[in-house]
């Protein structure tokens, strides 16, 4: 099993957080927001993975032959599902602010300094 | 028929028909079959609370897929005492903001009712469940309901951002969370938390372990609000209708202490056993740095329910604290506190959500003396300011002791006076707010923070209709939130009920056993008494928060005659505080990636 994917995963969780800090444009937030996200996708993707394994469909292939393991996968597809939800959430809040700041850049964001 | 699941389905499908006939179907339909399916969910909560209190935990396995030989492949719900009471708590709570937000509101329709209705189901799961994976899932529904409930109103500048930065901070701790689940399950191939728990008791720490936990750690701490990753809180909890921010100071806030608290007892005390101290000392900082932080900034704001948020930050300060002494009385008094907390933050926040119905106004200069007019109100607001002080002999204040003598016996014998310090401010600041709004006190401008007074007027009213009196209903429910918040506490039984609860939580062998094996453990629980030096703590951080309010209201002439010098620089001190909180999202994740490294770094150098 390569290091490779788990350090790609570290990598993108870093690089999606330094999107947000550095990020001029609330767009932009959100797609770095998504690439944090996309880490924990390879994450568990290269958790279940066997090398040489087949898909765990068991109905084609004998129940003892070496398969990825599916637990992950179903892990990531319920994790795709809360990003599609929390990014169309604030993709329309996105929209929102524009509409009412009119700007999307987060330092004009300006209803809520202390 | 096992009820088992139903608070956590019943809400959900009432919810999706709620939605699909809010069309046709009047407000008060609407309004009553949402408090009364938030009534049936107290009952059925209530019902296995009961249980769990008289035949000990259990585990109730969806579908029927039972552990075999200690392994489990299906989901369980694993429901002790704690987690049956949270969910009723939880449950109570959202059947309270709906009772008040059904005369709050003037023109609502059937989608707040839905997602209130959705966001309590979340709740319950995630107090019930034993699946970590599931317990993230229901940390990202309720997430998810908590975000759009902020942006209600939808229209106005404060939502918008407030639920921006909310939704942001909180989704980054969520695939923390994601990323530890992960790595967890890669190195025991399990996600029922007993079975993660058994098989981390046979291999124990390794540096993948002490980073999965700190992932974990610092992404339910972000829903809990601790600094350095609490930055959120203050701006959701200040532009979200006031029935929602009843619930998430009142219960969501604390969920994330109780996530924290079930994942070490129930995965990480078995490996960690021999690091304890070290592990204490590390979350006892972060507490501290909450509760000190959040107690000085909840004085300094005008904004009553910015103001209120803080307190909230401050009191999980406490709580961190208090799971952070990792022992039988750190936990039950904490247990304790956040049922007397939640109470009466909760009932707070509708007393100032009766101030925003009637003045359209949240700012303490603006109402100055404006309040007058409805003195009941204001009465129990100071009331309010009273117990958040946890005077002898409520609810909190018992909370209180036991977190005192758990302090002294684990050697923090200064952390009391964290304790006296956070109740003193969060109190005194509610008190000065009572004395200057309902009884004129005090100044009537401050000429600083212009830019906080012009956030606390509102765009668009949430009530359009005359306000020339207030309905009786929104007094009520806040005053018999806070009835139980004093009486709760001296009901005999009540607190050693929580310290025999907080007893089956903190029993790590006994839980995988009775997860796993179906064996029920009565683990030896042990009865506290007070101590004398408990009512002193007690009174002074009454008198204390007394004396505060009273001197920043009349102290005036006092704080003449203090050097310049001094109270120039404790201004520019306070000051640069309040500049961190600047409502900049990126801000926030770097301040979360920073307390992600600090938590992190700590555990793989102290922990291993």
């Amino acid at each position: 099993m390569s290091f490779l994917p788990f350090a790609v995963a570290a990598w993108l969780f870093l690089v999606g957080l330094y999107g947000i800090v550095a990020s001029q444009n609330l767009i932009r937030t959100i797609i770095s927001l998504t690439i944090v996200q996309a880490s924990t996708y390879v994450l568990l993707l290269s958790i279940g993975y066997r090398t040489g394994g087949q898909a765990p469909i068991f109905a084609d292939i004998p129940a003892t032959s070496n398969a990825v393991d599916p637990v992950v996968q179903v892990l990531m597809l319920t994790d795709v599902v809360v990003e599609a939800t929390i990014t169309a959430l604030l993709l329309a809040l996105a929209i929102q602010a524009h509409k009412r700041f009119g700007s999307l850049d987060p330092h004009e964001l300006r209803a809520l300094t202390d | 028929m096992h009820i088992t699941a139903l608070p956590i389905v019943v809400p959900m499908i009432a919810a999706a028909l709620l939605v699909s006939v809010r069309k046709w179907t009047p407000r008060l339909a609407l309004d009553s079959s949402a408090i009364s399916v938030g009534v049936a969910s107290v009952t059925m909560c209530a019902l296995i609370l009961a249980r769990t209190a008289h035949d000990g935990p259990f585990a109730y396995w969806l579908g029927g897929w039972q552990p075999k030989h200690m392994v489990s492949i299906g989901i369980s719900l694993s429901i002790d005492p704690v987690g049956a009471g949270l969910a009723t708590f939880a449950a109570l709570l959202v059947t309270a903001a709906l009772l008040y937000s059904w005369r709050y509101f003037d023109s609502i329709d059937g989608l707040f009712h839905a997602l209130m209705l959705i966001f309590l189901a979340a709740m319950v799961g995630f107090s019930l469940t034993g699946d970590l994976f599931d317990l993230a899932v229901f940390f990202e529904l309720m997430s998810a309901t908590a975000y759009s409930l902020t942006a209600y109103k939808i229209e106005e500048r404060g939502p918008i951002q407030g639920a921006i930065n909310f939704a942001i901070t909180n989704s980054v701790g969520a695939y923390g969370i994601f990323t530890g689940i992960g790595l967890l399950y890669a190195r025991t191939g399990a996600l029922n938390m007993a079975q993660i728990g058994a098989a981390l008791d046979r291999h124990g720490t390794d540096p993948l372990v002490l980073v999965a936990m700190a992932l974990l750690f610092i992404g339910f701490l972000t829903k809990a609000a601790a600094v350095p990753v609490h930055f959120w809180l203050a701006d959701a909890h200040a532009v979200a209708p006031t029935p929602v921010c009843v619930l998430f100071s009142g219960v969501m806030v604390e969920l994330g202490i109780y996530a924290v608290a079930r994942l070490y007892w129930t995965i990480f005390a078995g490996p960690l056993h021999a690091h304890t101290e070290e592990l204490r000392a590390i979350l006892i900082a972060f507490g501290t740095m909450t509760a000190i932080w959040g107690g000085v900034m909840c004085y300094s704001q005008r904004h009553i329910k910015r103001l209120l948020a803080f307190s909230t930050i401050s009191h999980v300060g406490m709580f961190l604290c208090g799971i952070g002494l990792l022992s039988a009385d750190g936990l039950s008094g904490t247990a304790t506190y956040i049922v007397g907390h939640g109470l009466t933050k909760a009932a707070l926040f509708m007393l100032a959500g009766v101030l925003l119905h009637r003045f359209q106004n949240i700012d303490e200069f603006d109402l100055h003396g404006r309040g007058r007019e409805i003195p009941w109100t204001g009465a129990l607001f100071a009331l309010g300011g009273i117990l958040l002080s946890a005077v002898p002999v409520v609810t909190l204040f018992f909370g209180k002791s036991l977190l005192d003598g758990a302090s002294l016996a684990a050697g923090y014998p200064w952390l009391p006076a964290v304790f006296v310090f956070s109740s003193m401010f969060t109190g005194g600041a509610v008190l000065r707010v009572a004395g200057r709004v309902f009884c004129g006190w005090g100044a009537s401008k401050r000429p600083l923070d212009e830019e906080q007074a012009h956030q606390a007027r509102e765009e668009e009213p949430e009530e359009q209709a005359s306000r020339g009196r207030t309905p009786l209903l929104m007094l009520l429910v806040p005053a018999s939130l806070l009835a139980a918040a004093i009486v709760i506490g001296v009901i005999p039984g009540a607190v050693p009920g929580i310290e025999v609860a907080a007893a089956h939580l903190r029993d790590h062998h006994g839980y995988i056993g009775w997860v796993l094996r179906g064996h029920v453990h009565f683990p030896p629980a042990e009865t506290t008494h007070i101590a004398g030096y408990d009512y002193l703590y007690g009174a002074g951080a009454a008198v204390g928060a007394v004396a505060l309010a009273a001197l920043t209201l009349f102290g005036q002439p006092l704080l003449r005659r203090t050097p310049e010098l001094l109270v120039r620089r404790a201004g520019i001190a306070i000051m640069a505080f309040r500049r961190l909180h600047s409502g900049h999202i990126g801000d926030y994740i770097a301040w979360w990636t920073a307390g992600a490294a600090l938590l992190g770094g700590s555990s793989l150098i102290f922990l291993r």
